[in-house]
């Protein structure tokens, strides 16, 4: 058994609660959703404003303290990671699959419309 | 160190004993990048999100050093059966 430092403190993890609770679509990705610094969180992006939702998104890339706390808040390795109506959805594979499904677009209705 | 297609490949096969699993290594110099199949009987009665989470835990002895790794199918036996037959041509 190996015994890791936390990098999510109670604070973070207060903060973290507070900001996926408050909206409805947020993306945590690596740059913004108007520059993307990757093309996994490209497409993610690009998905969202294809399904025409109003998403919020936070750059891991200015903030490493987020970026360690967030993994294991997901616990989820990479990013981007989607959280929608408080709950962690999944990476960029997962919501290209819910996409291409139609499941995507049939939760965010559902969310939307709560 | 510079995680390998082989260790990719070890890994899964000793956490998911998968009957189909096809890595393909994407990085092109970068950092290293792996595209993903897996189908694994341990899928079975599991959500898109749980089985990829099983493939994560699979490598998380490698994911630190893992730049980005894409898990293009993740699918039980059953599922995976019908789906090969699809990509065949179509006989009428």
């Amino acid at each position: 058994l190996v015994c890791f430092s936390s990098a999510l403190s109670p604070e973070l993890k207060l903060t973290l609660d507070k900001v996926v609770s408050s909206h409805k679509v947020v993306l945590f990705m690596k740059g913004s959703k108007d520059f993307p610094q990757c093309g996994f969180s490209r497409t993610v992006v690009q998905i969202l404003k294809t399904l025409n939702v109003p998403f919020e998104t936070m750059d891991i890339l200015e903030n490493e303290v987020l970026r360690q706390g967030l993994k294991e808040y997901s616990s989820w390795p990479t990013f981007p990671q989607l959280y929608i109506d408080g709950e962690f959805f999944g990476g960029c594979d997962i919501t290209v699959e819910a996409y291409q499904s139609g499941e995507l677009q049939e939760l965010l209705e559902k969310t939307m419309c709560s | 160190m510079v995680v390998t297609k082989e260790e990719v490949v070890a890994a899964i096969t000793s956490s998911l004993s998968p009957s189909h699993l096809q890595v393909i290594d994407t990085s092109g110099g970068c950092g290293a990048s792996f595209d993903v199949e897996v189908v694994s009987e341990k899928f079975e009665g599991k959500r898109l999100l749980e089985r990829h989470r099983l493939v994560n835990a699979a490598l998380a002895e490698q994911m630190p050093q893992i730049h980005a790794l894409s898990i293009k199918k993740a699918l039980t036996p059953s599922q995976w059966k019908p789906q090969s037959e699809n990509e065949e041509p179509a006989k009428i």
